[in-house]
């Protein structure tokens, strides 16, 4: 099925595979770049899923394991076979899916083969996995000296109960002592199959090509759909109000945030994410009133930022940056909020910060990799990220009212601090 | 890529690419000096204060509401180190007319606020506001500072302070802490003054413009701006290392180690060096990666550089503490293999094609070709990216062998965990 978007200029073709996995074509005339996304609905907080007929309990950091362990191949290395080709590859793992991409200019068919190949076929063993530990305790290592990742990691623990949003999604230096080749074999047959994943390439190629060598590498077989486990759903309050570490930073850092309700899935999972990231940008932007005054008392400085993200079974908004003083900053975040309801909200403040949001949505169809991890992300909640400016279009104040009222509460909010360690 | 370059007014000039296949225009106006360790921070802090206000728009809430009105177009200034040279100035984008919901003209707009900032900042009494200056100036300062919060960053540039104490190589981006503090708003403002009138100007747009439209924008724009005794660069001057290899260690309080090394490339071989720096840790098929970090498990990263216009080659890697000589004797030992031709075929290959695809795809990103041109302009080039594929590909084995050869090891430069034992 070919789709126009005549308000954005792009042209999409999609297709489903008779083994079960849906191709989406991203056709960009005039690029000498090409690029694939191969991608599973199995992220790090994926650790307790229904297999075989019971419940399965994994160790925390497996996806992101197996996604090192995957670019082993019978040849080699798969890495080393595409970078042969020129090509860029890499991966990522989220705490929702797995993603594995390349970036090339020459060799686009013999690098789509290897990628299909790779990610599908598994190929390692014990000795293999074993030796993969120092290399992901050296990463596990590293992001725990990084202040930023510190900061969200602790509050998550301040936001959750027992949601598996609060695990990294690399896991810990002992978790991943646990995982062996046969635990990896497993999640591998159980998340990677043609129904749980999918398959998205940017650029000027060729369709039928590509569709008739996903067939070719990926054969019939469609896989079963995984019940996963994530707890019980949660109430909105914060299990812990705040925590504060030392790390040698050269000034105070701070996130703080509130738990949001889960999103749901279809067009009207993506509103509520733009209405999130709307409301964000209406309450805390560069050009809201409360970013001005914080910015010219010197409370907050160009490290300021915020987000509205959802997780499976959990969703939430956060702010945060370097700071002298975050309760003060906090406090004035709800007092703004407070305002807001009483107030309400400038129209042509809205619609100019509803137009601006609209361009960076528009600009940001520049990067392939944003617009492969949008269709990626559409294909395993049911919508079309193509459709922003309609949605858009359906916004009005009083969503962005009701989104900041329900969720930015005294109550419901949380802070993690970093402080700057003496000498 | 059909680059075109010429002047507009006296020592201006506006390199222009039409392109219609991106979302966006981009246009960048650069500010070109000699990076000097009296001026760096001078130079660094005057496009920050800028950014703060014009006559029309004085306020940091002004200006993001004119920024958004113009469907969130963007206007960061930049501070980048090119060589000995710094370059400072604007770098705006916003989306093509032809995604405006109301088909607005958007570039002349824009053009004009980028003229504006650069040209009428808000001033009282002919000087610069001083509460602008004096956050911007605490903003910069604790930029300088948190310098050193990524660990990796941190160790590199320790690295260059040390092998290039006393060159202006040497000298930070941003300047330095101590002469940012003392740093006033009538010094600034004169400062500014000086730069605008001697400091060449480049400018750099692509988008769907016609050039006779961009540069009637640009003359409107720019139609202020002072032109005296344009000063002429400065030449580089190239080093040879010590007789023996400085070793410089110190301590933080971090889990991982980071080991930085530093080498003289004393040839003129420029495209051989560059093939030289791929093969030992320039790509992802390197010597480094594939051995020191794949084989061996030895890091988690360790990647190789080559900055051509000082002819200085670095090496960046995370380490264990305890593994520091057995990373810094294979780390050697692979240059070695370079210098001694010791490469199968599908090395050299990759590294070409990693070449290859990189060069090609950099019409692929607005962004990337203004930063390339820059780069050429403020150092005097003039080499398109395919004249230089095309030197990379007729580069012999034996070339590179004698490039590589001619690399001599200055400094190297280790960070490490406090209450370890020492290494």
């Amino acid at each position: 099925m070919l789709t126009d978007y005549p308000r954005i200029g792009e042209r999409v073709r999609r297709e489903t595979l008779p083994n079960g996995l849906p191709v989406i074509l991203v056709e960009k005339k005039d690029y000498h770049r090409k690029y694939a996304m191969f991608a599973t609905r199995y992220g790090g907080m994926d650790m307790r899923f229904f297999s075989r007929g019971r419940w399965v309990d994994t160790p925390a950091g497996i996806a992101h394991y197996l996604e090192h362990k995957m670019f082993d191949t019978e040849d080699g290395n798969a890495l080393q076979e595409l970078a042969k080709n020129g090509a860029e590859p890499n991966a990522f793992t989220a705490n929702d899916m797995t993603c594995y991409y390349f970036d090339c200019t020459h060799h686009f068919t013999d690098n789509l083969r290897l990628l299909l190949s790779f990610v599908s076929v598994p190929y390692f063993t014990d000795e293999s996995v074993a030796k993969e530990q120092g290399i992901i305790s050296q990463e596990i290592r590293m992001i725990e000296d990084n202040p930023e990742w510190q900061v969200y990691h602790n509050l998550m623990q301040c936001l959750y109960h027992n949601s598996p949003a609060k695990t990294p999604v690399a896991g810990s230096v002992d978790s991943i002592r646990k995982i062996t080749a046969k635990t990896l074999y497993r999640c591998h047959k159980a998340f990677y199959t043609p129904a749980n994943m999918c398959l998205v390439v940017v650029g000027d190629v060729d369709g039928e090509e590509v569709l008739a060598l996903a067939n070719e590498v990926l054969g019939s077989e469609k896989g079963k759909p995984i019940p996963r486990d994530y707890g019980p759903e949660e109430d909105l309050l914060p299990a812990q109000k705040e925590t504060a570490i030392a790390m040698e930073v050269s000034m105070t850092n701070f996130l703080a945030g509130c738990k949001c309700p889960p999103l749901g899935t279809g067009e009207e999972r993506y509103r509520q994410n733009i209405v999130g990231d709307l409301a964000c940008d209406i309450l805390l932007g560069e050009s809201s009133p409360l970013y001005a005054r914080l910015y010219a008392q010197g409370l907050i400085n160009g490290t300021f930022g915020y987000d509205y993200d959802a997780l499976p079974g959990a969703a939430y908004l956060t702010f945060g940056g370097d700071s002298a003083d975050p309760h003060a900053v906090a406090e004035a975040v709800l007092e703004e909020v407070a305002r807001l309801q009483r107030e309400g909200l400038d129209e042509g403040y809205y619609l100019r910060v509803r137009n601006a949001n609209l361009g960076d949505t528009i600009r940001s169809l520049n990067s392939f990799e944003s617009i492969a991890i949008g269709f990626v992300e559409g294909c395993f909640h049911s919508f079309d990220p193509n459709r922003f400016p309609e949605i858009y279009d359906s916004i009005t104040t009083g969503d962005i009212l009701r989104f900041l009222g329900d969720n930015l509460t005294r109550e419901k909010l949380a802070m993690s601090i970093i402080t700057a360690k003496e000498g | 890529m059909r680059f075109t370059r010429k002047e507009i007014m006296q020592d201006v000039y506006l390199t222009y690419l039409h392109q219609r296949k991106f979302k966006t225009c981009l246009l960048s106006v650069q500010l070109i000096t000699d990076l000097r360790r009296e001026t760096a921070g001078f130079n660094a802090l005057v496009p920050a204060v800028l950014r703060r206000g014009t006559m029309r728009h004085p306020d940091m809430e002004s200006l993001s509401a004119a920024l958004d009105a113009l469907y969130g177009a963007t206007i960061d200034y930049t501070v980048r180190k090119k060589g000995e040279r710094q370059c400072v100035g604007f770098v705006a984008q916003c989306i093509d007319d032809a995604f405006a919901p109301g088909r607005e003209k958007l570039l002349e707009p824009v053009t004009e606020l980028l003229g504006e900032l650069l040209l009428d900042p808000v001033t009282r009494n002919g000087r610069f506001m001083p509460a602008y200056v004096d956050s911007e100036r605490q903003n910069l300062l604790d930029a300088i500072r948190s310098l050193k919060n990524d660990k990796r960053d941190w160790a590199e540039v320790r690295l260059m302070q040390e092998m290039c104490a006393d060159e202006p190589y040497g000298v930070l981006r941003l300047g330095d802490e101590g002469s940012v503090s003392r740093i006033n708003h009538q010094k600034l403002y004169r400062h500014y003054q000086e730069l605008l009138t001697t400091a060449p100007v480049e400018i750099f747009y692509c988008g769907s413009a016609e050039e006779s439209r961009v540069e009637t924008a640009l003359l409107s724009a720019l139609a202020s701006l002072p032109r005296g005794r344009v000063a002429r660069p400065e030449p580089i001057v190239l080093r040879r290392a010590p007789e023996e290899p400085r070793y410089v260690v110190e301590e933080m309080d971090v889990t991982q180690g980071k080991l930085s090394m530093g080498w003289r490339c004393e040839t003129d071989d420029i495209p051989a060096m560059i093939m030289a720096n791929l093969l030992f840790g320039g790509s992802s098929n390197a010597k480094l990666f594939m051995t020191v970090r794949e084989q061996l498990s030895l890091c988690y990263y360790a990647a190789s550089g080559f900055a051509r216009s000082k002819r200085i080659m670095t090496v960046s890697s995370g380490i264990e503490v305890k593994d520091y000589d057995r990373a810094l004797a294979e780390i050697l030992h692979q240059l070695d293999l370079v210098r001694q031709g010791q490469w199968e075929p599908w090395e050299l290959e990759s590294a070409r094609a990693a070449m290859d695809s990189a060069l090609t795809a950099l019409g692929d990103s607005q962004g990337a070709m203004e930063n390339y041109c820059l780069g050429q302009n403020a150092l005097g080039l003039d080499e398109t990216p395919e004249e230089l594929l095309a030197a990379l590909q007729s580069v012999t084995r034996e070339r590179i062998m004698a490039a590589a050869q001619a690399a001599h090891l200055d400094t190297v430069y280790f960070l490490k965990g406090k209450e370890e034992t020492p290494c």
